[in-house]
Formats: C-alpha cells, structure tokens, sequence
C-alpha cells in the first residue's frame, strides 16, 4: 500500500450507509463535475489510467477530506495544467483566459449520446501469450507498486501483493494501466481473474469459503510452483 | 512521472468551497472555447434521465425467465447486453456472476469506483465511500448486517474487486413464489443493491 486511495482491507471507516435508489447526485455541483470530468476527456489528451493516477495522487491529507467529485476536480485541474491545456494563471484567475487552440475539440451537445455509447474499451490483440490457464496456482507480485514508475499507477491492491490464489478464468487481452499511465504505450497483456482464499488475505476471515476475486494482469503473477 | 507536489497543487489555485470551485472551472472552460455548457446538461440528463438500474433489472428479469438467455449472459455477458442497448462507457466488458444457495457474490472496486454504468447508472454514494471499499473485501457480513442483510451460514462469500475494466453483475437468487411471472413482473423484484450484492431479491 503506497497512495492513500489503496485502501482495501484498511480498519477503522465506520458503517456503510445504504440509500434509496432514486438518490444519484448529492449536491447540485456533483452532477457538473462528473460532466465536465466527461467533456473534457474529450480532448484526447489523457486516458483513463492517466486520469485515475491524478486522483490518486492528490496528496493523503486532500484525498482524505475530499468528497468523491472533489478527488474529481482535483485531478482534472492536475491534468488540465499539465497537459497545457489551461494555465496556472487562468486558474486562478490572475489573467484573462485566452482562446483555446484546440477548442475545435470541445464535445458538441449532438455528439454527447454517441461519444457515451461508444464507450473506450480496454481489450486489445497482444504478442503475449497467455502462460496461466483455469485452475492454475499463482502468486501475486510481492510488491502492490508500479515496476517501471516509482511512485507510479498500478492496478494490483496492496492486500493481495504477495497472496497465493488460483486463476478463475481468462479475460482476453488488456491494456496494461501500469505503461498506460505514464506514456509507455498500451502494453496489452493477458488479464485473468484470480480468486484468493480469505484466509489467505486476512487473519481473521469472517468464514472459511469466504474469496476474493481480483482482476490481474499477467506480469502481476507468477507461477506457485509449491501448490 | 508521479509528479508529486502537493504543496502547489493546480486546485489549490481554486475557490475553496467545491460548488464554486467546479462553477470557477466551467466558466473558464467554456471562456476557453473547451466546454460547451449544453453538451454539459446532455451527459447530466442521460445519467438522471436515460441510463440506471432498470437497465440492469431488465438484463436480470430476463435471465430468470428464459433459461437460452441466462446460459448466453454466463457466457459472454457483454454481447448479450450490447444486444439488449446497454453498452457504453464503463461498461464496455461485462461478466455476470449467479448467486446460488453456496456462494453470494459481491462488487467491490478498492481503488476507485469501478461500476457497470450501463446497467447500473451512477454509483451510490456508499458504493463510493471509504467505509465500503475498505471494508467489503475484509468483513463482507459485516458490510451485508450495515444493508440489513443475513447470510445462511453455508453460504460462502465471494467478493469481486473491480480492478480492471471487466464490469461485474450480480444475477440475484430468484425469489420464491415468482413462478409464471413475466419479464416486467419479474422486474419488481431486482432492486439495485441486488446487482452488486449488498441486497437479495425482493420477495413477493
């Protein structure tokens, strides 16, 4: 566990409060900020494991106290300054903003439907073969921390770094977040769901069948080779 | 690169107070060329509006009525879905797990938020909170007792953390006493927290 937003497993967050159906937004600001974290995906300057690793360095203390669109808002105003896309002075408010050259990019109310029903599917042909079929042991990575980036984006929670699980089946290929994040490409590789004993993961497990199931990319395992 | 630096983090520079720190942002958006504030109203209308958790109870009504259908979407969820008008953003590859008697099923996203919104709408806001995604994969009964719900205690639990973009949907038991109903009938008795596991069915 090295950002605060791998919170997996963690003690001490109190009750979960269900609520009606019918409640979507809980403030009148929260529906603006999931649309404009939407439109301005359209852009293109950032993909999605770019923008999740924005939110999920905010600093602890920010990340903490934020609401959920606040850890919204934050990470795009991180990727809006640093994709040049707005100045620190404009968002500041210290100068007035000048056009954009890249304005022609702006999401158009008639392409809104199409541009949420196309979606940005994450599977992709790969030259890496799968080497796990179902049913074989593995060994997730010993560390939950990106391998080429330190400090970087990974998808592998820290309560199951180092955990013996067993394949439950095969997703086809995926882009890897872990390059993905940081300019390194696509890097499609095999992603399989793992299933992990509970008492594998934790010391006091609530019942013994108890399992979790973690969507993991290949070079996130490796063969257990004691099982 | 991490770019670490909290001490001058680019929302810093906004209005403290969220609801003028968003409104700041719009407006400088939309003075930049970027953001056209109706295609704004749009997305708001289609997650208000258009999309949410009928969707998915239709997917699930469906599975409990025509066997071809419920063996299809174990299969590969995602074209039968896509079939059915629901794909989309996050939501562009589905799986659906069945509850049966020997194990309930669970989503969970730890890292973030991960939801099928095609099916699903907008998350709730407890799907959200820490509290849910620290907690469900640790002590899932305990999270279960928080919605009011007990498990048989030969019933194993198997939580699903949504790290990926493969999108999960829990198919709940079908409820007893449901027997000849219709699809639009059957309906009635999927509730939201049903698909992602902190619920049952509805009974009768």
């Amino acid at each position: 566990m090295s950002r605060v937003h791998d919170m997996g497993g963690r003690f001490g967050d109190g009750a979960v409060v269900p609520e009606a159906e019918g409640v979507i937004f809980h403030a009148d600001w929260h529906p603006r900020a999931l649309a404009l974290t939407l439109a301005t995906g359209s852009f293109g300057k950032w993909n999605l494991d770019i923008s999740r690793h924005a939110r999920e360095r905010l600093a602890p203390n920010d990340y903490a106290r934020f609401t959920y669109y606040e850890k919204w808002i934050g990470g795009l105003a991180t990727l809006l300054v640093e994709n040049g896309v707005v100045t620190r002075d404009e968002l500041a408010g210290r100068v007035e903003p000048s056009p954009s050259p890249i304005a022609e990019r702006a999401l158009k109310p008639d392409q809104v439907a199409d541009v949420l029903a196309k979606g940005g599917p994450a599977d992709r042909p790969s030259n890496i073969a799968p080497v796990f079929k179902t049913g074989d042991r593995v060994i997730a990575r010993r560390f939950a921390e990106n391998e080429k980036v330190d400090g970087g984006h990974t998808r592998l929670p820290g309560y199951a770094a180092g955990a013996r699980g067993r394949v439950l089946r095969l997703h086809g290929s995926h882009i890897l977040p872990d390059a993905h994040a940081h300019g390194l490409g696509e890097a499609p590789e095999p992603l399989y769901a793992v299933v992990f004993a509970a008492s594998e993961l934790w010391a006091h497990p609530e019942h013994p069948r108890d399992e979790v199931v973690i969507d993991m990319w290949q070079s996130y395992l490796r063969a257990d080779n004691e099982a | 690169m991490p770019h670490d630096h909290a001490h001058d983090d680019p929302h810093a520079l906004l209005p403290s107070d969220p609801a003028l720190r968003v409104k700041a942002l719009e407006t400088l958006l939309t003075r930049k060329g970027l953001v056209d504030p109706a295609a704004l109203d749009e997305i708001i209308d289609t997650y208000e509006n258009k999309i949410g958790p009928r969707n998915g109870a239709h997917v699930v009504a469906r599975a409990w009525h025509d066997p071809a259908f419920r063996a299809a979407l174990l299969e590969d969820a995602t074209a039968v879905v896509s079939d059915l008008g629901y794909y989309g953003r996050q939501g562009e590859h589905m799986v659906a797990v069945e509850n049966t008697p020997d194990t309930h099923n669970m989503v969970v996203c730890t890292l973030c938020s991960c939801y099928p919104w095609p099916l699903l709408g907008i998350p709730p806001g407890w799907y959200k909170s820490d509290a849910y995604r620290a907690r469900v994969v640790r002590e899932p009964r305990k999270v279960l007792a928080d919605f009011g719900v007990v498990l048989p205690d030969e019933t194993a639990v198997r939580v699903w953390d949504s790290t990926a973009e493969i999108r999960y949907l829990v198919i709940p038991q079908r409820p007893a006493g449901t027997e000849g109903m219709d699809e639009d009938a059957l309906m009635e008795f999927v509730s939201r927290d049903s698909m992602i596991g902190t619920g049952l069915a509805g009974k009768p």
